[in-house]
């Protein structure tokens, strides 16, 4: 079976639910919920990539460079944040955030 | 063109960009290798550097001009807003002085970061195609992320912090996700060139390219903090920092705006068939949410983030209407929206006793009578975010409705005024509880004359806006016929 454009942006569908419902549907852990957000990120670059390949375009690959350079610095932004809270709090529990009612 | 080729891009258009990357870079160097530059000598450095930025901007004419491939834009519009920012985050940086003293926050990081996120924003207002679109969204979202959790030791500062870390990031997904369709579906992430291919509204449009709409314009609702993407801003907004709320609710606003407003009118312009019905949604929802979820707040920051939504709601009216006319109408909101908040939050930074800041609406019971000249500035302040003639805040409003009913969107508009009514009721309630309610507490505020400064500019603004609009009114037009050519 010829692999087309198609499989790759199903495949980065299917990552992006997967994120997205990995944020909302999860309970447990907030580490979890930044695997879920680079998931997203690593969907899209597949979605970039993908179009740039058969589109014969290279500001596609410029485009997925840059994601992948930014979801470093927001991973590291976040793992920071994410120290502090818990020695402020001593848990890192998705259903402990809950100072404010939003 | 052969691979050696290299042209070395105009640097000029960007000028600003780089002087205030260059200095903020500097002044982290000079923090952190010399142990004697405090927070103070930063700080000073940092409002130096925006001012000469200012005025760099201001120097760089009228036309318009692009480099980097077209990635990066400056015309009237994009100056238009980069002064209502660089002013936001200045008088920011001015009004947090005595609150990082007290608090113990006193740290040259907080003047860096600030600066690192005005030039996220000016980079998102000089946006010209979606990879320098996603880049500017990124610094500027990154900086703020950093400065909500700033108050290190505070469980609702990191808390808020992480929140707006995790509902941000997900919506920089969502929207990089939609800025990738859009890519595909078009071949090209230039702005101008995808005004070409949509064209004058007849291309057809594949489901593909509404999908990348649809995310993209949602990406975008969530920094605006439109309804359904609000969900951050009550939280964020009572556990930041409240000189961080104030830069929250001020100049990110803008450039947010701006990129919106530049997205919609720009690139998808042909699509407006399709947008305008979101856009319409958004800002309805937002307006009617904002007016309602306000009243029952006694946290006055919490009331402040929904007063910030439903404000957020009344300018996407005037986008709503798609025209020149609404566009300026949006601008005029910003900058009297952004002039206004400056007081108020300057009222509520000098509410404190000795246990620290004071952030409950019941402790400003019987200002009127123990602290009478701010009762009267934040009173004024109340009655010109509620909208009430003759102060600014009604003409903030009374543009963008009539942009909405000459682009015929008679609903909206009268929803917007029935939204703005019930609105009025918590601003109102804020003047009854400190005209007619009885003292609970000494209310020895003092302000320090920065501070003082800046409120009395506030509501002297909003109090005589009606004499002399012209300046405003003016550039905003200028601004946005950048946009329509």
């Amino acid at each position: 079976m010829e692999i087309g454009l198609s499989h790759y942006l199903t495949l980065a569908a299917i990552l992006l639910a997967i994120g997205v419902l990995g944020i909302f549907v999860n309970r447990k852990n907030i580490i979890i919920i930044l695997m879920s957000v680079e998931l997203i990120l690593l969907s899209v670059n597949i979605n970039l990539v993908a179009f740039s390949s058969f589109l014969h375009d290279l500001s596609g690959q410029v485009f997925a460079m840059l994601v992948l350079t930014v979801a470093a610095g927001e991973a590291a932004i976040g793992l920071a944040i994410l120290v502090v809270y818990f020695r402020n709090r001593g848990s890192i529990a998705v259903e402990d955030i809950n100072l404010m009612k939003g | 063109m052969t691979p050696n080729a290299f042209v070395s891009p105009n640097l000029l258009p960007a000028l600003p960009e780089i002087l205030m990357a260059c200095g903020a870079m500097a002044l982290l160097m000079l923090g952190v290798f010399r142990a004697q530059a405090t927070q103070r000598s930063v700080t000073q450095g940092a409002l130096l550097l925006l001012m000469v930025t200012a005025a760099l901007v201001m120097l760089q004419g009228s036309g318009r001009m692009e480099t980097f491939s077209g990635g990066f834009v400056t015309d009237a519009f994009s100056r238009y807003a980069k002064i209502l920012i660089l002013l936001g985050s200045g008088v920011m940086l001015v009004m947090a002085q005595g609150y990082l003293r007290r608090e113990n926050m006193d740290r040259f990081e907080f003047p860096v970061l600030v600066l690192l996120a005005t030039l996220g924003m000016m980079m998102m207002v000089s946006a010209g195609d979606l990879i320098s679109l996603y880049m500017g969204l990124e610094l500027q979202s990154l900086s703020l992320y950093v400065l909500a959790a700033f108050k290190r030791d505070s469980q609702r500062a990191t808390e808020a912090g992480l929140k707006y870390f995790v509902l941000g990031a997900l919506a920089s997904g969502i929207l990089l996700y939609g800025a990738s369709l859009i890519y595909g579906f078009t071949g090209t992430v230039n702005f101008m060139k995808l005004a070409t291919v949509f064209g004058d509204g007849h291309a057809e449009v594949g489901l593909g390219l509404i999908f990348g709409l649809v995310f993209l314009t949602a990406g975008l609702a969530f920094k605006i903090s439109a309804v359904p993407f609000h969900m951050w801003t009550p939280d964020v907004y009572e556990g930041a920092p409240t000189p961080v709320t104030a830069l929250l609710a001020s100049a990110p606003k803008v450039a947010a705006m701006a990129l919106f407003v530049r997205v919609m009118t720009q690139p998808l312009l042909g699509m407006i068939a399709q947008w305008q019905q979101i856009v319409v949604f958004i800002s309805i929802a937002s307006m009617v949410l904002g007016a309602i979820a306000a009243i029952g707040q006694n946290n006055i920051k919490r009331l402040m983030a929904f007063s910030s939504i439903g404000h957020m709601g009344f300018a996407l009216v005037g986008l709503a209407s798609g025209t020149q006319e609404g566009v300026q109408a949006v601008l005029i909101y910003l900058a009297i929206y952004v002039a206004m908040n400056f007081g108020v939050f300057g009222c509520i930074l000098a509410m404190r006793n000795k246990g620290g800041q004071l952030e409950g609406v019941n402790d400003l019971a019987g200002l009127g009578r123990t602290n009478p000249m701010m009762a009267l500035a934040l009173a004024l302040l109340m009655f010109s975010l509620a909208g009430i003639p003759p102060l600014a805040g009604f003409f903030a409003k009374f543009f963008v409705f009539l942009a909405a009913i000459h682009a015929g969107l008679y609903t909206l508009a009268v929803i917007g005024v029935l939204a703005s009514v019930i609105g009025a009721y918590y601003y109102l309630r804020i003047i009854k509880i400190m005209y007619f309610d009885a003292p609970a507490d000494v209310q020895d505020w003092p302000m320090s004359t920065s501070l003082r400064f800046i409120v009395t500019g506030s509501s002297l603004f909003s109090l005589f806006f009606f004499i002399y609009p012209m300046p405003i009114v003016t550039s905003a037009a200028t601004a946005a016929s950048a946009l329509f050519r």
